[in-house]
């Protein structure tokens, strides 16, 4: 049984300027203990999706329009967007059986409280510990996640750690509750590769040690390669790919997955290969286009593309392909 | 090394920034931003700077380009618009130029930054930005200007008509186009690139690289290519430096780094870089801890707290920078005897 599943969600927001389809149809489940990869570029709504099922998303000028988030839990179902983002029921599940790690930890903690006051404030709230076994508990997370000297750090202030350190309690305080899902929001993409490479390592080896499951939001491929079992490819706010790891990889279909797979150089390659990037820029939101979102940038495209959205539908064992090419 | 085609010859260059504390401002450390560093740039061809965040490659772009003043050190630029009748070109140094004859040398020298966002005058049009550097050098005006602009423009790939269009008009990408287009006006000899991919999408980076290389092919340009991305530095240069903490630790051939690296810390960040396939399982060389603060660095070699293979020797003594011979310059004390993995190929 998944852990998550999400139907036919459609995040929009209302602005000035007209109506932004964020996240327009997306069906994806998230399986226990497995992580799920969602790629795409900027504006291509993967944060969009991960907030919806936060209950994160600002109403207004938000909205989920349509859609179901299913969260099963002790063999029960709980229908996500049917509850009240600010109440009881959400507040109990956020950060306590879902939790999230951003993208930017120095502007997501709390610059003038130390960093074991705020993992403690998850703890105390959720799990209803004492202030001294909550510090205690914090003290452990800290050691869990390899910041050096826990009992000192414990009681310093974000400003005093370094990027990477910043990102480490972030995930102490994520995991302090031992959540069922774990929403990381590109969380190494603000670091080092060095470092990088550190924060990934950790987050395989918790995952392994919590069973938790992950959905790991990034841009960058070789990541997802690292950390993912499954993978979803969105673009202009719709899946367009969908399958293991493994075969996004060796069995690419979506001729948008191929363009970046193309367009990224390779450490590999020992000569010099002159790259192919995908022509043109994503639409801009308020213009997308009547068919296929790919069409205009498509090396493929056919007529039907212009006019007709393709649906995702299966193009081979477990692979999923929204792509007219495979009709 | 044939020293007659080398358009920029840095040697030990140096930039300190000083640390000042208490009611008097009393200097009491210096943050060795750049420290010691020497390196040369052969006409025609792209010299990749890699290293972490805060390991001073964009000091040491600026300072090559005297935008800092440099604390101490040499850069020897062989400019052909100071060049004298008869001559070639005219050696200067950079580092110690006079104001009116670094205000022709910039017409040499130019610079494309990071972030195309903060780097370009909301309140200016396209068309004003990019003809800046002509009105500044007197280079050209009026009609004639308007007409090299759009030349300009259409060498990056934009249309002339987006002269009369303000910065926010413009995609990530697009504005960086804006930003090589610039650079390009006074026909420079040398762009020091620094970041100009790292702040764009995938899909737009390549498009820019592309830009980059074609561009490099068309005018004769020398690239200084500053970047953290290792791939891309890999894709786009012809010899890569790689600095940590303000020092050049490894400096060679693009395919001799990465089929033969001869520092441990090249090692270990080539190992670190995700690599886009998920059948690869090769153990990744984990780096212990953080860059060390370059106001108060390790003693010895600056790597060796993080380093696998030091010994007593490195805690105490700094190794020399030497070449190992073929123009692969290496700082370490066990450059020829470690045997260190290189990036996996094929």
């Amino acid at each position: 049984m998944p852990l998550i599943e999400v139907r036919d969600l459609k995040t929009y927001f209302y602005t000035e300027d007209g109506v932004v389809r964020a996240v327009d149809g997306v069906d994806f489940t998230i399986e226990p203990e497995k992580t799920l990869g969602v790629v795409g570029e900027s504006g291509c709504g993967k944060t969009v999706a991960a907030l919806s099922v936060m209950g994160l998303i600002q109403i207004p000028p938000g909205k989920i329009e349509t859609g179901e988030i299913l969260y099963h839990r002790d063999g029960k179902v709980t229908e996500l967007t049917g509850l009240n983002p600010k109440g009881r029921e959400y507040r109990s599940i956020r950060g306590n059986e879902i939790a999230m790690i951003f993208q930017e930890p120095m502007t997501s903690l709390n610059p003038v409280y130390t960093i074991g006051n705020q993992i403690m404030e998850a703890i105390i709230l959720h799990q209803h510990l004492k202030k001294k076994e909550a510090r205690k508990k914090a003290i452990e997370m800290l050691h869990a996640v390899g910041i050096p000297v826990p009992e000192q750090r414990v009681d310093e202030y974000p400003h005093q750690l370094s990027g990477g350190m910043r990102q480490r309690a972030m995930i102490a305080m994520a995991l302090s509750c031992n959540p069922s899902l774990l929403i990381a929001d590109e969380p190494t993409t603000a670091l080092d590769v060095t470092i990088e490479a550190q924060v990934l390592d950790l987050m395989n080896g918790l995952r392994e040690n919590f069973n938790t499951a992950i959905q790991f939001i990034t841009h960058d491929l070789g990541v997802i390669a690292q950390m993912a079992d499954d993978v979803v490819i969105m673009y202009l706010g719709k899946i367009v790919e969908s399958a293991t790891a493994s075969e996004i990889f060796h069995n690419t279909k979506h001729p948008y997955t191929q363009g970046l797979m193309n367009s990224i150089p390779s450490l590999a390659t020992t000569k010099k290969e002159r790259l192919i990037p995908i022509k043109g820029v994503v639409p801009d939101p308020f213009e997308v286009p009547e068919g296929c979102g790919f069409e205009p940038r498509c090396p493929q495209a056919m007529e039907i593309c212009k006019t007709k959205i393709p649906p995702l539908k299966e193009v081979a064992s477990c692979h999923l392909a929204a792509c007219w090419l495979y009709e | 090394m044939s020293s007659d085609n080398i358009l920029l010859d840095v040697k030990n260059l140096k930039k300190y920034f000083p640390v000042r504390k208490g009611v008097l401002r009393r200097v009491v450390a210096h943050v060795k931003a750049v420290d010691d560093i020497d390196m040369y740039i052969k006409e025609g061809e792209t010299l990749g700077l890699v290293g972490e965040s805060g390991c001073g490659k964009t000091t040491t772009g600026r300072t090559i380009l005297r935008l800092i003043e440099p604390t101490a050190g040499e850069v020897r630029f062989r400019s052909k618009k100071l060049a004298g009748q008869g001559e070639e070109y005219k050696e200067v140094d950079v580092a110690t130029a006079s104001r009116k004859t670094l205000k022709a040398l910039r017409r040499d020298m130019q610079v494309i930054f990071q972030d195309p966002y903060s780097s370009l005058n909301p309140r200016m049009t396209v068309g004003a930005i990019v003809g800046e550097p002509l009105l500044v050098h007197r280079v050209a005006k009026g009609r004639e200007r308007e007409n090299r602009v759009r030349e300009l423009l259409a060498a990056v790939g934009l249309k002339p008509d987006h002269m009369k269009r303000y910065p926010h008009e413009f995609s990530g990408g697009q504005r960086q186009r804006i930003g090589v287009a610039r650079a390009l006006a006074l026909d420079p000899q040398l762009i020091i690139a620094d970041e100009p991919v790292s702040a764009l999408d995938v899909s737009i980076q390549a498009q820019v690289l592309n830009m980059l290389e074609d561009l490099q092919e068309e005018f004769g340009l020398t690239y200084l290519f500053i970047a953290h991305d290792l791939s891309v530095v890999k894709h786009i240069s012809d010899r890569v430096a790689v600095m940590y903490l303000g020092k050049i630790v490894e400096l060679c051939k693009t395919e001799e780094l990465f089929t033969n690296p001869k520092h441990p810390y090249t090692e270990a960040l080539m190992s670190a870089v995700p690599v886009p396939d998920p059948d690869y399982n090769v153990e990744r060389i984990l780096l212990e801890g953080d860059v060390p603060s370059p106001v108060n660095p390790p003693s010895g070699c600056y790597f060796h707290p993080r380093c696998r293979y030091a010994k007593d020797t490195c805690k105490t003594e700094a190794p020399v920078y030497r070449d190992l011979g073929n123009e692969h310059f290496v700082c370490c004390h066990f450059a020829d005897s470690l045997s260190l993995r290189p990036v996996r190929t094929g």
